[in-house]
């Protein structure tokens, strides 16, 4: 009870603050917007070539857009040392690391529903296979993002060069989840592959480091 | 071993950053319901000391016991901590800091009301803490370090850049609270100010105690 | 010691040269490709070599996180980097390979896509450790280790499947291999393993000695006054 307490707290305050201060999300959001943009410069294909990369390309959209959000997961917590605060608390650690995870999901999740229709748009997007499996594709895979970048972001709280130390690490353990986000994506819309391997190996990748990052998170907030 | 009827007790601290040794074997006992300030230069190791105590920090070498426990990890609902960052969120008001860290505590949402007003702060004041001023700001982190009645104070340099006013505003309530029967510990390089309430004053000097004194005339030589 | 280390730097230095022999000489030159093959025993070996490093890397970790032990640290640092020199091994041959044979340079080749993913995640692992500003960095390089043997099967089942739908040239015997080029390939790996063993013992010598070199200068300026 405490836990789930702490952690709607938690999530209620950083929703709050991101509200108050818009310029973040905002800066954000014409970010994705450049992105989908410069993607579509420097990628121009026809409609039937658009279906088989376009899984790709969204994804590595969405990426940048997630290491963008990513990096300032904790930035609020280190101005003041408000981190200190937390830590010298008899609260547990792991809603704190939920709770974080759990609003760069939703702030990723929102880029996404941005570059989404621009995509479709500038790529004449249509799915050929089941167009609902792209739902539990995108959950899973934004997850596997945001869970992991949010473990690597508290890692990188304790580094020099922290904007770097972050994709530097979290690209390398991401790959089998890019893959399956981005073939996944691409066996729904050519329709000629079914998506259900990838979508069970990021249901997989998901179960295990979600896990992982809930063991391991006091820990790494510990090692001062 | 932990000695249960000592607040605090450190024996042998060593913390090394590198190649450069914040502490060089600290030893210490604080006894429960006194008031000690912890005087010496920059460098000397006191930042160090009082975030080891507070659990923030682990030693290199040595061991800290706290209100009778070897593992802080146990003690955290019975100890307060306030730094010179204000420790807070600048974007929301006093009474949303709070109600906020409350819910770290355990404790009813009414200490918010207490503690701002024994701070002598405004509960419904709606600006942001980002717009106080650096002794509104204190005020209201010492108030956060209270919210959870605390046996253990520990305060790193409160009254840094803080307002004759409010800095004696505090030093009072921080007496109330010793006479409460609380611990304090504060690092500070303005002594004076607690001159009347210190129980002891400790000096370090390049991580080591040079010397307990209850003078403070002796402790600044 | 130093006795178990020399007795074992002359049997890594005859076991290589033998295994350099069989490779290029003894063995049977391959059908198909030619002496081009006779890279199979450095690519194969020097794979197989760089994933028992990590395995012991992972072991060390957990064993780092659960005692904190310097030893295991120390374990897990060397077998990480012997592991990235032996997996830039395999980088190197596998396209080696490829060239003469298929006239491309890269195939996502099982075995060699997993290899550049260790590869990536062990570098990153060593960057890592040199970024670090944490005095617990082990701590940290420890997580990061476990982070990245989570990894592992993940990554391999994505490739194998990957692979399914895009087939690609496989680098290595596609069929069964001939009993006396089995024989070569296992002679090589275990000059390698001798050769991973005596570096990653140097190296473990030389860590340690750092460490206590450290330790010791530590210690001077905890005893002088630093005036």
């Amino acid at each position: 009870m405490t836990f789930v307490s702490i952690t709607a707290a938690t999530l209620a305050k950083d929703i709050r603050l991101e509200w108050r201060s818009k310029d973040a999300i905002n800066a954000m959001l014409f970010f994705s917007l450049l992105v989908v943009v410069i993607f579509s410069f420097a990628f121009d294909p026809t409609a039937e070539e658009s279906r088989r990369i376009a899984g790709g390309l969204v994804w590595v959209a969405f990426l940048f857009a997630a290491i963008v959000a990513l990096n300032q997961t904790w930035a609020r917590e280190l101005r003041n040392q408000v981190l200190d605060a937390y830590r010298v608390s008899p609260a547990p650690t792991n809603p704190l690391f939920l709770a974080k995870a759990f609003g760069n999901f939703i702030f990723v999740s929102i880029l996404e529903a941005l570059m989404i229709p621009l995509f479709i748009a500038f790529y004449k997007l249509r799915a050929l296979g089941p167009a609902w499996e792209l739902a539990p594709i995108a959950l899973l895979g934004t997850w596997a993002l945001v869970v992991n970048g949010t473990f690597f972001a508290a890692i990188s709280l304790r580094t020099r060069s922290r904007e770097i130390m972050l994709p530097l690490l979290l690209f390398p353990i991401s790959i089998p989840a890019l893959l399956g986000m981005v073939n996944a994506t691409t066996a729904v819309l050519t329709g000629e592959a079914s998506a259900r391997f990838w979508i069970a190996l990021l249901l997989a990748y998901d179960v295990v480091f979600t896990i992982a990052c809930l063991l391991l998170f006091e820990t790494v907030l510990e090692a001062e | 071993m932990p000695n249960i009827s000592l607040a605090v007790a450190v024996e042998g601290l060593i913390k090394q950053f590198g190649h450069f040794a914040a502490l060089r074997g600290v030893s210490a006992q604080f006894a429960p319901g006194r008031l000690y300030v912890i005087v010496g230069d920059n460098g000397a190791g006191k930042t160090t000391l009082l975030r080891t105590i507070a659990g923030l920090s682990q030693p290199t070498r040595g061991d800290v016991s706290v209100l009778g426990a070897a593992n802080v990890k146990a003690t955290r609902a019975q100890i307060g901590y306030m730094a010179h960052p204000s420790l807070l969120y600048d974007e929301m008001s006093a009474m949303e800091n709070l109600q906020y860290f409350v819910r770290l505590y355990q404790v009813p949402n009414d200490r918010c009301r207490e503690v701002i007003k024994a701070v002598k702060l405004d509960p419904d004041l709606e600006r942001p803490v980002g717009q106080y001023s650096q002794g509104m700001r204190q005020r209201l982190s010492l108030a956060r370090a209270l919210l959870n009645d605390p046996k253990l104070l520990l305060l790193d340099e409160p009254f840094s850049n803080v307002d004759a006013h409010s800095a004696q505003q505090m030093a009072t309530l921080l007496g109330a609270t010793r006479d409460g029967g609380k611990t304090i510990l504060v690092v500070t390089h303005q002594p004076g100010l607690l001159e009347s309430i210190t129980d002891e004053f400790i000096c370090m000097d390049a991580g080591k105690i040079i010397a307990r004194t209850s003078k403070l005339q002796a402790a600044q030589q | 010691m130093k006795r178990g280390m020399s007795i074992l730097a002359v049997v890594t230095a005859l076991l290589l040269s033998f295994a350099l022999y069989e490779a290029l000489i003894g063995a049977p030159t391959e059908q198909t490709m030619g002496n081009v093959q006779r890279i199979f025993y450095y690519h194969v070996p020097s794979a197989w070599t760089a994933f028992l490093l990590f395995l012991v890397n992972f072991v060390a970790s957990v064993l780092f996180l659960i005692r904190r032990d310097t030893k295991a640290d120390i374990l897990a640092l060397v077998t990480a980097e012997v592991g990235v020199v032996f997996c830039t091994v395999v980088l190197v041959t596998g396209p080696i390979w490829a060239r003469p044979v298929w006239g491309i340079w890269w195939t996502w080749d099982l075995r060699l896509t997993l290899t550049l993913v260790l590869w990536l995640i062990y570098v990153s692992y060593l960057v890592l450790r040199q970024f670090s500003t944490s005095s617990q960095t082990p701590v940290l390089a420890a997580v990061l280790a476990i982070f990245g043997a989570l990894d592992v099967p993940l990554v391999y089942f994505s490739i194998w499947f990957f692979r399914t739908q895009h087939p690609a040239p496989v680098i290595g015997s596609g069929g069964s291999l001939e009993p006396r080029m089995a024989h070569v390939l296992l002679i090589n790996w275990a000059a390698f393993l001798c050769l991973a063993w005596l570096v990653g013992w140097t190296r473990y010598r030389l860590e340690v000695a750092k460490r206590e070199v450290d330790e010791a200068q530590a210690l001077e300026s905890l005893l002088e006054s630093p005036r």
